[in-house]
């Protein structure tokens, strides 16, 4: 493993929301990795992990994703990826293609023409899991240098950091730890709240329009009562749920929320000394004004 | 209430179920399907519907209806229903069922059968037809990728659209995008 070399490296895999919507998260995890000495490698080709397909053909959510593993195979690089939806397809597929001959063979045949074989060579794993596993937490601490001491925020996993436990298996669902101890490496505190774990609604965004709000404000509701002064998430979509869209559930249910949500890696970024501006604050509805001021920094 | 959601339930749980409706061999149909495998080990207890974040919200959403609704073979019923796609595929079922049923991964099964009968909200087709143009599951627009750009992040990998469309066509998937784009 590379690892054991002492130089970690891996094949980022941005997905579709990144890159169409959520560039704050990019820039600023490259920027952290680059900080811990993780060197990211590009996909040499792309296409969607197949989460999209599913509700439509499992059998062409498993092709989708099997063509991004061989690639990566092809490359010989393991996969971290930055969306929680990716990660959970690219995981289940290589795990279901590892352990069933007989599936392999199926979606190799369709793979053939192209070029492309499914081994069964590489892992997947989420930034989180890399920072965790590969990186761990003495490490991180290590770069840190300017704890965020006295801020209080709390985390949101997202749903596919977590589940199905099955396939993803790195934290407990019920109870998850790893995250907020990556949190409580920059120094601040990370609140508990009401159904922590609970998700955002997201995924039913594009068939209904009132449920994903609803539950949104449900959690915006329990973060505010602990008194969190901003959410941490690690996910793109969860993010367009409390950032882009608070706004408008505060003026859908006449609420005043004003919780800035930051991804892990802005935060972490910050506490190694990157400048907000470098981490893509900019990008976020939700100002962190407040919070940037107590920290004693000048907003983007 | 809403009136979509009271027309939901009407002609989904409300109705008194006829004998002529069901389809005893639905249930086997499932349980042949990748994560439908342990359909029939339901017993109703519940814990899906009183753990799914969505049902809170809704008055129609219900899994532990809709697995019961497929083990007794209430196919068009099934199928037909907007709620299949109210699922957000958060997991939580599946990961709680103290039957193992993969909860959610039957509702998936349920929607691939419910896509091969004609039934796809648009949003999906929009997705998949980007995914087929693309290789992305969206349009980013040229701003966006100039954008990049300017905050020094490399070029983004490109798709692959021969491939896809010759996947999208042996999966018989092309056909159904053409003929629901028209």
């Amino acid at each position: 493993m590379a690892e054991s070399q002492g130089e970690i490296k891996y094949l980022i895999f941005l997905g579709c929301a990144i890159p169409y919507r959520v560039s704050a998260y990019e820039l600023s995890a490259r920027k952290v990795m680059e900080k811990l000495g993780v060197k990211l490698e590009e996909m040499p080709e792309f296409n969607c992990c197949g989460v999209p397909m599913d509700p439509i053909s499992h059998e062409m959510m498993m092709l989708l994703a099997a063509r991004n593993l061989c690639m990566a195979e092809k490359k010989g690089l393991n996969i971290m990826a930055l969306c929680p939806g990716c990660t959970g397809a690219l995981k289940k597929v290589n795990t279901m293609l590892k352990n069933d001959k007989k599936l392999k063979e199926e979606i190799n045949k369709h793979l053939k023409e192209d070029g492309l074989e499914f081994k069964g060579t590489i892992n997947v794993k989420h930034l989180v899991q890399v920072l965790n596993e590969d990186i761990g937490l003495e490490k991180i601490k290590a770069t840190v240098k300017k704890p965020l001491t006295g801020l209080k925020v709390a985390e949101h996993n997202g749903c596919h950091v977590l589940r199905p436990k099955e396939y993803m298996g790195f934290d407990d669902p019920e109870d998850p730890k790893i995250l907020k101890a990556l949190i409580e490496v920059t120094g601040a505190e990370c609140l508990d709240y009401m159904d922590e774990s609970q998700c955002c609604g997201a995924p039913v965004a594009g068939v209904n329009d009132r449920i994903p709000l609803q539950l949104t404000e449900e959690k915006l509701t329990h973060v505010k009562e602990v008194g969190a002064q901003a959410l941490i998430t690690v996910c793109p979509f969860c993010h367009m749920m409390f950032d882009t869209n608070q706004m408008r559930i505060e003026r859908l249910f006449n609420e005043k929320f004003g919780i800035p949500t930051l991804h892990y890696p802005q935060l972490l970024g910050l506490a190694m000394g990157l400048t907000p501006e470098e981490l893509g604050f900019r990008e976020l509805r939700v100002k962190p004004t407040e919070l940037l001021k107590q920290l004693g920094l000048q907003g983007s | 209430m809403s009136e979509q959601e009271k027309t939901e339930q009407e002609k989904i749980g409300k109705k008194i179920i006829q004998a002529s409706e069901l389809d005893p061999k639905f249930k086997y149909e499932i349980i042949q399907m990748h994560g439908g495998e342990k359909l029939l080990m339901c017993f109703q207890c519940g814990t899906c519907t009183s753990d799914c974040p969505v049902a809170r919200f809704s008055d129609s959403y219900r899994p532990r209806q809709i697995i019961r609704m497929t083990q007794l073979g209430l196919k068009e019923r099934v199928l037909k229903s907007n709620t299949l796609w109210l699922c957000a595929a958060c997991f939580t079922c599946t990961d709680r069922c103290p039957q193992g049923v993969k909860v959610a991964d039957v509702i998936r099964t349920l929607k691939n059968i419910a896509v091969e009968e004609g039934y796809i909200p648009p949003v999906f087709k929009e997705l998949a037809s980007s995914i087929l143009d693309t290789g992305y599951a969206y349009r980013i627009p040229e701003l966006r990728l100039k954008k990049r750009e300017q905050l020094g992040l490399p070029p983004l990998p490109r798709g692959n659209p021969e491939s896809l469309a010759k996947l999208f066509r042996e999966m018989e998937l092309k056909k159904l995008l053409e003929k629901e784009g028209e």
